[in-house]
């Protein structure tokens, strides 16, 4: 008597049988019939043959045939939509049923027929069904909201359901409540900036009451839009905090990480010196460890999201290192997780016992996780300095096993360590060399390489190694190719005596008989480099490396800070910026975590996680593999400015290399070195003219007056045209070129991308290198379709203040990587300090008297403006249109003194006396505090006027 | 929101979908396909799989794949936890969970599910208001329906569904009215070769079985609530009771539910319970190699272990076990590489012993990763962790329940390195 049956007819006319049987008159067939109907759609037959039968069925008092029906319209209605008008009817009915059942029923399964017919007839019952008497009612209609907007936006919204929606959130019963903030947040979702959950204090108290009341699942809808609100001061935060706070020890742990997710993002707020911050932060850690005693998927997410918690505040977990130990059942998603935030989690006092753990891993079965092991032995050693020497002991034992995969993993590992602790373990090289036969993985052979090259001087058979791998050097991967011509080129470098003749071999290998054209063009640089200027080759081949950073795999601090607001969601558990999960067109809004309270200012937020390493400059260098030896990257890209030995002269003139060069070289003869000096010869010439353009300062002056006479800007202010900052030839293909601005109080790099290469390029991304202001990329480089081939894009990129800050020379340089598919590019440009001047830069006028009496003299600075023609008060209002304030003016002798203050992202004040006397402004300006902020200033300013 | 489910078997045939907005194709499945063939063992699918324009998340559980597909950013824990409630109301239905009872009852099935989720966005999920929607199969209902010609569709609206206490439906009768509790402990622990802790922890629930009148309210209070400091409530528990008085305070669902479960990390509150000797080794030449293995009490608060079972996952090269154990009984799976040693109750005054040789596949190297033992244990009448219910109080009935407390303690992940 089981369901099973209705599987079994498989005869020929099983669509015409059924046909009979639903058309029986006998109710009992009917139901039966439609059961049938129902099973073979689950197991995917296609049965809408039988679409007007099974319609007919509808008219009946029995719920079950009812809901069976319903079931069948919902899958089918969409293929046959003139025959799904029969049932609206019925449905409309329905929906004045006395049974609120049938009633909420109805109005249901009317939102899941996606036919655009039906929803005109849908729009009449909804309203009524909106505003029902039984709340089981309204929050299916709620839902039904939802649903109508999926398939016509546009009726919704004339219908003005969306504003009866946002009414619900005051309804008295939480269900309706959850229901409406659900529906309101999926509509929200499609409409980035429609501003549908307005939230104010009021519904914020209707929605923690609701909070309470509700399902767990209406709990997380609750607490995720919650999570959406910005609470006025830390009091309020501090409330709702108290308030979310019972969800921790929720049984559903989907209900606990949106509860982690409010508290994380509003404890922002909250003053670090309040106690109940500390209460906070000890109330976090039980119910994250609770999560990973849960089935293995959801440990899976969990541990995702606390990757993300112990970057952004290590203290809450930092003595739960053992909840992360792996244990031999779990599934390799989860032991892969642990390990990952093991490692995050040591520190001095636990090295220990992980050190003790990951020997046990590394012993385990499954490869990957091995693997994993062995390379967390040595990001522990780089890590934490004082385990290093532990860590190269355990990484020597493991690779005494000789098990192969181990081996391999240890080699890379230790160069890393070596690259880090320069000078300390060198004497493992010899037990290293042991096993050079054993590496069979490109990796491995390619860090096994380096190392023989970098310490070619104390390996007495170097030379003889090298030449071993040499034998089947077109067999080798690109990585371990580009790794052998280096590590030649090294010792050839450093005993040039008895490896002339393997240097030339290799330099032959990679320039002529190799068709990659980075090993080719690496060939080449070192040939002409060896052939005319020996010391300069010593100079680059073998300049100090700059160092690794501690962790590689940190998630750069804008980036975490989004993720953070987005905990619990898919964004969380790819570490990916939301706006990667977005469908299409559907934009979303990026999240901040709110500024601390007391604080005021942006600015500040840098001190703010000084705390732990989340605050730890992102790595200049994009990522370990491009480091090891990389010099094309390394020496061309002179904005990263970490090859301190190397001259600036030097980089010029790598850069003439590539930039002019090497074109000709290629397109002439290759190889010869005549053509090689004329190629050197010729580039310079056309260099210094792009590079001096790159500078939006530098040129500055003259052109910026000539704009500024024709383009008057009433408000805002100043916006250089654009220049080319990063020149195609350069960039393998993309050209970028680009100015600043600042727009309603948002700093905004305005970039326009050019491709101007053969193929198409995607995946863009942005990173600054540390700056003078914290300058840094608020949201992610949003190139959303791909570039083709001639096509430009124009991006404006928020900006924020509050990256990692490092003072540049000139103090308003910025050098910025831009990454796409086809590599990474490095440039620098110079920014306006004018687009630091922040809004609320009008300074107290007793105040401005007071501290103008208080700058020392030497702070001061005069600066003069020719050819200006304006009266004061349009040079006031046009200087305000830039935030820089007048405070008072006076006129002495006939000249106008105008007195003015600025104030820059960074909390820097700067005032200024400003002369002017008809047709020649002279300005005088004097700086508070900061000496060299001054002549930035003073070179800013004056395109601001015109 | 969720837009559609899969069910698949460990065959991978996909049985039944159900699509709550528009019908996605089954060949989304592929994806996960692919990504099941990667993972080899079932248990190693990753939870969430991408997809150019999906995303599924599946969880595993009774050898059958819920896969669900997601299209806008929804959070997978919520995901996941409504698929874990998804194949628990089918437990609760059918009695267990599998291809089979799902096929047989697929109706059913199909009226759960979509009396369980309304565009995505859950609808009802506790058991006792779907059970009020839709009653579960008996022999007896099925039997009448075939010749009344009733329906096992309920006919109103549930009552629990809207009050504010959506777990519990009104009107419930019992002659006799009961109320039990097991408080359940699980010993999760590492210990390495030399038997130190590596890491120890106690992971408890108390599952209460209610069958009471009307609406009773129901507080238990323990002997030493201290000792929890880390707990989880069914949504029933009134939280700030908890938090100042440290009772629990509760209008129960009716039927079978988990009042609680709470977590002991604390490493001296964490007893454990035996000791284990080991001793495998592999020698370099011959191919085999040796095995001893003895098992003894340790803190075990004077109770007596049982079902005490010791598994051993064997290096793959291992082919055959010839081995002697004192007590119980032992077999060496040559496929799975699994040696299983079932030891019974374990006698303090007669230590268990298993002990002998391995053979290996000749002309294989020594192998190099070391087994691991994992343990099985049971304690009656005890809670490792001392907890101890003090007493429980029902008001708002007049009515006297027959009340008790079980205590039971077991082995969770309990694994000794070698």
């Amino acid at each position: 008597m089981t369901d099973s049956k209705y599987f079994t007819t498989t005869k020929k006319g099983e669509i015409f049988e059924l046909k009979a049987e639903l058309n029986s008159d006998k109710k009992e067939k009917k139901k039966e019939a439609v059961k049938k109907v129902i099973a073979s759609m689950t197991v995917g037959k296609d049965v809408s043959a039988l679409f007007p039968d099974v319609v007919n069925c509808m008219q009946t008092d029995n719920l079950e045939l009812k809901k069976l029906v319903y079931l069948y319209l919902m899958n089918y209605a969409k293929s046959q939509p003139d025959m799904a008008i029969m049932a609206v009817n019925t449905f409309v009915k329905d929906c004045e049923d006395l049974n609120p059942l049938i009633r909420a029923l109805a109005v249901r399964t009317m939102g899941c027929i996606r036919v655009d017919k039906i929803t005109e007839y849908l729009c009449e019952p909804l309203r009524k069904c909106l505003k029902d008497e039984d709340p089981y009612v309204r929050k299916t209609a709620a839902v039904c909201v939802a649903k109508l907007h999926d398939i016509n936006a546009q009726l919704v919204e004339d219908q003005g359901f969306l504003d009866t929606l946002k009414d619900l959130i005051s309804d008295s019963n939480p269900m309706v409540v959850a229901n409406a903030v659900a529906a309101l947040s999926e509509i929200a979702e499609s409409h980035p900036n429609s501003n549908l959950l307005d939230l104010n204090p009021q519904t914020i108290n209707k929605l923690l009451t609701a909070l309470n009341e509700c399902t767990e699942w209406g709990q997380i809808f609750i607490l995720d839009c919650l999570a959406s609100y910005l609470p006025r001061d830390d009091r309020e935060s501090q409330s709702i905090c108290e308030r979310v706070t019972p969800r921790l020890s929720h049984a559903n742990s989907a209900v606990v990480l949106s509860a982690v997710k409010v508290l994380m993002k509003f404890m922002e707020m909250l003053p670090k010196d309040l106690d109940y911050y500390g209460t906070l932060l000890k109330k976090l850690a039980p119910p994250l460890v609770t999560l990973l005693s849960a089935e293995p998927e959801l440990q899976y997410v969990a541990l995702r999201n606390i990757n993300l918690i112990v970057q952004k505040r290590p203290e809450i977990l930092k003595h739960e290192m053992k909840v992360f130990f792996v244990k031999y059942n779990d599934p390799i998603y989860v032991k892969l997780e642990k390990l990952d935030i093991m490692i995050r989690l040591a520190s001095q006092a636990n090295i220990a016992q992980v050190l003790a753990e990951l020997k046990e891993y590394a012993t385990e079965v499954d490869v990957d996780f091995v693997r994993k092991a062995v390379r967390a032995i040595g990001r522990c050693a780089i890590k934490v300095e004082q385990s290093a020497e532990r860590c190269v002991s355990t990484l020597l034992d493991l690779i005494q096993t000789k098990v192969n995969y181990v081996v391999q993993e240890a080699i890379v590992v230790i160069k890393d360590i070596f690259r880090k602790y320069p000078n300390k373990y060198e004497s493992v090289i010899a037990t290293l060399c042991e096993n050079l036969d054993s590496l069979d993985e490109p990796e491995a052979r390619a860090a096994m390489i380096w190392i023989v090259g970098e310490y070619a001087e104390r390996i007495d058979n170097a030379d003889e190694l090298l030449e071993s791998f040499l034998e089947g050097f077109h067999d080798e991967s690109t990585q371990v190719q580009l790794q052998l011509l280096t590590a030649i080129v090294k010792l050839f470098l450093k005993k040039p005596t008895e490896t002339q003749e393997l240097v030339q071999q290799v330099l032959s290998l990679a320039t002529q008989d190799s068709d990659n054209p980075d090993l080719r063009d690496r060939g080449y640089i070192y040939w002409r480099l060896l052939s005319t200027d020996p010391v300069a080759a010593k100079e680059v081949v073998l300049a100090e490396k700059p160092l690794i950073s501690e962790e590689t795999d940190l998630i750069e601090p804008t980036l975490l800070e989004e993720l953070i607001c987005h905990i619990g969601t898919l964004a969380s558990v790819y570490h990916k910026p939301p706006s990667a999960f977005v469908e299409g067109s559907r934009g979303v809004q990026h999240k901040r975590l709110p500024p601390r309270a007391g604080s005021g200012e942006s600015t500040e937020s840098p001190d703010v996680g000084q705390s732990g390493p989340s605050e730890a400059p992102p790595a200049v260098i994009p990522s370990q593999g491009d480091l090891l030896g990389d010099l094309l990257n390394l020496d061309l890209a002179p904005p990263t400015a970490t090859v301190p030995s190397v001259q600036p002269s030097m980089q010029m003139g790598a850069m003439d290399l590539l930039g002019g060069g090497l074109d000709s070289l290629l397109g002439g003869d290759i190889g010869g070195s005549p053509s090689m000096g004329a190629g050197l010869g010729a580039a310079p010439a056309a260099m210094p003219a792009s590079l001096g353009g790159a500078p939006a300062v530098g040129g500055g002056l003259g052109d910026l007056f000539d704009l500024g006479g024709g383009v008057g800007m009433p408000t805002g202010s100043y916006v250089a045209p654009k220049t080319v900052w990063l020149l195609a030839m350069k960039a393998k293909g993309l050209e970028i070129s680009g100015t600043f601005a600042r727009r309603g109080g948002i700093i905004q790099m305005d970039l326009s991308l050019t491709n101007k290469a053969m193929s198409v390029m995607t995946d863009f991304a942005i990173q600054f290198n540390r700056n003078s202001f914290g300058l840094a990329p608020a949201g992610p480089l949003q190139v959303l379709t791909p570039l083709s081939p001639n096509q430009t894009i124009d991006v404006s990129l928020p900006l924020s203040t509050s990256g990692p800050v490092m003072k540049m020379e000139p103090l308003n340089n910025l050098q910025v990587a831009v990454k796409n598919n086809i590599d990474v590019f490095y440039f620098s440009c110079q920014y306006p300090l004018s687009l630091l001047f922040v809004e609320d830069g009008k300074m107290d006028r007793q105040v401005f008297l007071a501290t103008w009496k208080d700058i020392p003299n030497d702070n001061e600075a005069q600066f003069q403006i020719k050819d200006i023609h304006l009266n004061s008060d349009v040079a006031s209002n046009k200087l305000q249109g830039s935030n820089i304030f007048t405070i008072a003016k006076r006129t002495v002798e006939g000249q106008d003194m105008l007195y003015q203050s600025v104030k820059l992202t960074n909390g820097i004040w700067v005032l200024a006396e400003m002369r002017i006397q008809t047709g020649n402004p002279n300005y005088t300006w004097m700086c508070w505090r900061r000496p060299h902020v001054r002549e930035c200033v003073s070179q800013n300013d004056s395109p601001v006027i015109s | 929101m969720i837009h559609s489910l899969f069910l698949i078997n460990n065959a991978g045939d996909l049985f039944l979908e159900k699509h709550w907005k528009s019908v996605i194709s089954r060949s989304i499945c592929d994806y996960f396909f692919e990504a099941r063939e990667k993972a080899v063992e079932p248990d190693n699918v990753p939870p969430v799989i991408r997809s150019p324009h999906h995303y599924l998340i599946n969880i595993y559980r009774e050898k059958i794949f819920f896969v669900s597909v997601i299209q806008t950013e929804v959070p997978p824990l919520f995901v996941i936890e409504f698929l874990h409630r998804v194949a628990e109301t089918f437990q609760d239905y059918f009695g267990e969970c599998s291809e089979t009872t799902i096929k047989d009852n697929v109706v059913i099935v199909y009226e759960l599910l979509e009396e369980m989720l309304d565009n995505g966005f859950p609808l009802a999920t506790e058991s006792n208001i779907l059970k009020e929607l839709i009653r579960p199969p008996t022999i007896l209902r099925s039997m009448v329906n075939t010749i009344t010609g009733s329906s096992n569709v309920g006919e109103t609206l549930p009552t629990g569904q809207l009050s504010s206490i959506p777990w519990r439906r009104a009107g419930v009768k019992y002659t006799n009215n009961e109320a039990y509790f097991d408080v359940v402990e699980e010993i999760d622990a590492i210990l390495d070769k030399s038997g130190t802790t590596v890491f120890a922890e106690i992971q408890g629930v108390i599952d209460a079985c209610v069958k009471l009148s009307g609406m009773p309210d129901l507080s238990l209070s323990f002997m030493n609530p201290r000792l929890l400091d880390d707990v989880s409530f069914h949504p029933c528990v009134r939280y700030k009771r908890w938090e100042s008085e440290r009772v629990i305070s509760f209008i129960p669902p009716d039927g079978n539910f988990q009042l609680m479960s709470y977590h002991i990390s604390a490493q001296n509150l964490v007893a454990i319970p035996i000791y284990v000797k080991q001793n495998i080794s592999f020698f370099e030449t011959g191919s085999s190699g040796r095995l001893d293995i003895t098992v003894g009490p340790k803190q075990t608060m004077g109770k007596t272990v049982e079902c005490l079972v010791v598994t051993v996952h064997m290096p793959k090269v291992v082919l055959s076990a010839n081995l002697n154990a004192t007590q119980g009984t032992y077999n060496y799976d040559p496929v799975t590489k699994i040696l299983l040693w079932d030891i019974g109750k374990l006698n303090p005054q007669k230590l268990p012993n298993l002990k002998g040789s391995l053979s290996l596949q000749s002309g294989a190297p020594k192998p190099e990763e070391s087994p691991s033992l994992n343990i099985d244990l049971k304690i009656q009448q005890l809670a490792i962790s001392g907890l101890k219910v003090n007493r429980l109080d029902m008001y708002g009935e007049k009515y006297k329940p027959f009340k008790g407390v079980k205590y039971v303690t077991k082995a969770g992940k309990f694994q000794v390195r070698t």
